[in-house]
C-alpha cells in the first residue's frame, strides 16, 4: 500500500467528514438560534418544553442519537426516514443546535438591559434593537465559546462510522483491518489542518471584532 | 406656557409603592431638577415618562396632547411614537459600544427613516440631512473630532456627551438626565453638567435628575424634592435650597451639605 494512494482514500474520507462539518454547521448556527429563542421565550410551556428538549438531547450520546435517527423510524415506519448520510447529519443538526442554543442564550442573556432601554427610547423596534444593537454584541462575547464548539464538531464528525459512513477514521481502519495502521494514525494530521485552519479563521474574526468592547 | 403636565403617576412593583401619586408641570424651555435620597421614586418616574415602565394610574400630557394615561392599554406602535416626545440619558451613557460616535447618533434617525415610503432621492436628502445634524450636534457638545472614535476609547465624560447627542438627534421636546454625572469620576462631571447648562440657552426642556446641588441651585428654574414617593416639595431654587418649608427637605439639605464638606 503506498503512501498516495493511502493519503488519497484518506481524502475521499476526508470529503465525507468535511460535507458533515458543514452541513452541520449552515444548518444548526440558525436552528439553534430559533431553539435559544424558545428556551428564552415569556410563554412558558414554550420556554419548558425547549429546555426539556435542549436537556435530553445534551444528555445523550451522540452516536446514540445517530443510531436512533437512523434505526427507529425503519422500525416504526417499516423503511428508513433518511439516507444513511442523511440520518448523520439530522441527528448531528439537531445535536449540535442544542449546544448552540445554550452558547446563544448566554451570550444574550449576558447583554446589559441598558443597551434594550437605550434602543427603546430611541424609538428602535424590538427586531431593530435585536439585530442592530444586541446580536453584533453577541457575536463578540460567544465567538470563544462557538470557536471550542465548532472545533469540537470537527472531531465529532467521527462519530458517523457508528452507521457505515466511510468518514477519515473509517477509511482509516479499512486499512487497519488488513492490518496496516499507520494510516489510522495518519489521519490525526488531517485533523490538525482542518482544526489548524478553523483556529485562523476565528483568530481572524476575532481581531475583526477588538475594535470595541462589550 | 405648559409643556409638561404629569398627573397624579403612581407606580407599585408588586406591593410596594414606588411612586404614589406625583403630579407637576413644566413650562417650556424650563429646566426641573429633580432631588432626593436615593430609593425616593426618581429613576422611577423618568422611566414612566419615557415608557419604560408603566405607571399603574395617572396621565401626562405633551403640549396640551395626553401622550400616557394609564387607563388605556397602547400598542407598541403607538408607544414607539409617543415616546420619542421625550429623550432619555442615562447614568451609565448606554451607548452601543460596536458603532462609533457618528453612528450612534445616526442608527435610530436612519432606522426611523425606514418605515417611511421615500424615492431614491428624498431618501437620500433625508440621511444626508441626519447625518449633518448629527456632526453639528457633536460639535455642540465639543467632540467633533471624535465622531469616527468608538465609545471604548472616550472618558466616561465624553461617553456621557456622545449619549447627550444622541438623544438630541431625536428631537425630544423635554430632555430627561437619569443622575447624568453620578457614574463620572469628579473631575469629569464638569464637562457634562457644562453641556447641560449650554442646552438650557437653547432654550431646551430638561428634567434632570441629580446629586449635584450646586447644579440644580444654579441651573434650575424648578426644582422638585422627593421623598418616598411623593413630591415633599417644589418650588423656585430660592425656595427650595433657601427656604425650604418641609423638615425631610432640610435634613436632605443638611446631610448633602456635609457630604460636599
Ligand atoms: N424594577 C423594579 N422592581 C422592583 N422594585 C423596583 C424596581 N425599580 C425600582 N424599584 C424600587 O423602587 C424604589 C425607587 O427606586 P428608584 O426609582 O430607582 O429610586 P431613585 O432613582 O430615587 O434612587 C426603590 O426602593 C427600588 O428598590
Ligand atoms: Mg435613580
Amino acid at each position: 500500500m503506498g503512501f498516495v494512494e493511502v493519503t488519497l482514500s484518506l481524502l475521499n474520507g476526508l470529503e465525507q467528514t468535511f460535507l458533515i462539518f458543514a452541513l452541520t454547521l449552515v444548518l444548526a448556527l440558525p436552528l439553534g438560534l430559533v431553539i435559544s429563542f424558545g428556551s428564552m421565550s415569556g410563554f412558558k410551556p414554550l420556554a419548558y418544553i425547549t429546555k426539556i428538549f435542549v436537556w435530553i438531547i445534551r444528555g445523550v450520546p451522540l452516536m446514540l442519537q445517530v443510531i436512533i435517527v437512523f434505526y427507529v423510524p425503519g422500525f416504526l415506519l417499516g423503511t428508513p426516514l433518511f439516507t444513511r448520510f442523511g440520518s448523520v447529519v439530522a441527528a448531528f443538526v439537531i445535536n449540535y443546535a442544542c449546544y448552540f442554543s445554550e452558547i446563544y442564550r448566554g451570550g444574550i442573556e449576558s447583554i446589559a438591559k441598558g443597551q434594550y432601554e437605550a434602543g427603546q427610547v430611541l424609538g428602535m423596534t424590538k427586531s431593530q434593537i435585536f439585530f442592530k444593537v444586541v446580536l453584533m454584541q453577541v457575536v463578540k462575547r460567544i465567538l470563544a465559546p462557538m470557536s471550542n464548539e465548532v472545533i469540537t464538531l470537527v472531531k465529532d464528525t467521527a462519530l458517523a462510522r457508528v452507521i457505515m459512513i466511510v468518514e477519515i477514521i473509517q477509511a482509516a481502519q479499512n486499512y487497519a483491518a488488513y492490518g496496516l495502521m499507520w494510516p489510522l494514525f495518519y489521519t490525526a494530521v488531517f485533523y490538525l489542518v482542518f482544526v489548524g485552519l478553523l483556529s485562523l479563521l476565528f483568530g481572524f474574526f476575532e481581531k475583526k471584532l477588538d475594535y470595541y468592547k462589550v | 406656557m405648559v409643556l409638561l403636565e404629569v398627573k397624579d403617576i403612581k407606580k407599585n412593583f408588586g406591593k410596594t409603592e414606588v411612586l404614589k401619586g406625583v403630579s407637576f408641570s413644566l413650562d417650556k424651555g424650563e429646566v426641573l431638577a429633580i432631588i432626593g435620597s436615593s430609593g425616593s421614586g426618581k429613576t422611577t418616574l423618568l422611566r414612566c415618562l419615557n415608557f419604560l415602565e408603566h405607571a399603574d394610574s395617572g396621565s401626562f400630557s405633551v403640549d396640551g396632547e395626553t401622550v400616557f394615561d394609564a387607563a388605556v392599554e397602547y400598542s407598541d406602535h403607538e408607544i414607539r411614537e409617543k415616546r420619542l416626545k421625550f429623550g432619555l440619558v442615562f447614568q451609565s451613557f448606554n451607548l452601543f459600544p460596536q458603532y462609533s460616535v457618528m453612528e450612534n447618533l445616526t442608527l435610530a434617525p436612519k432606522l426611523a427613516l425606514k418605515k417611511k415610503k421615500l424615492s431614491a432621492a428624498e431618501k437620500k436628502a433625508a440621511i444626508a440631512e441626519i447625518e449633518q445634524k448629527a456632526a453639528e450636534l457633536l460639535a455642540r457638545v465639543g467632540l467633533a473630532e471624535k465622531r469616527d472614535a468608538y465609545p471604548c476609547q472616550l472618558s466616561g465624560g465624553q461617553q456621557q456627551r456622545v449619549a447627550i447627542a444622541r438623544a438630541l438627534a431625536l428631537k425630544p421636546e423635554i430632555l430627561c438626565f437619569d443622575e447624568p454625572t453620578s457614574a463620572l469620576d469628579p473631575e469629569l462631571t464638569g464637562e457634562v453638567l457644562r453641556v447641560i447648562k449650554g442646552l438650557k440657552g437653547e432654550d431646551r426642556t430638561m428634567v434632570v435628575v441629580t446629586h449635584e446641588m450646586e447644579f440644580a441651585k444654579n441651573v434650575a428654574d424648578k426644582v422638585i424634592f422627593m421623598a418616598d414617593g411623593v413630591i415633599e416639595e417644589i418650588g423656585t431654587p430660592e425656595e427650595i435650597f433657601e427656604h425650604p418649608q418641609s423638615e425631610k427637605t432640610k435634613a436632605f439639605l443638611n446631610s448633602s451639605l456635609e457630604k460636599m464638606y
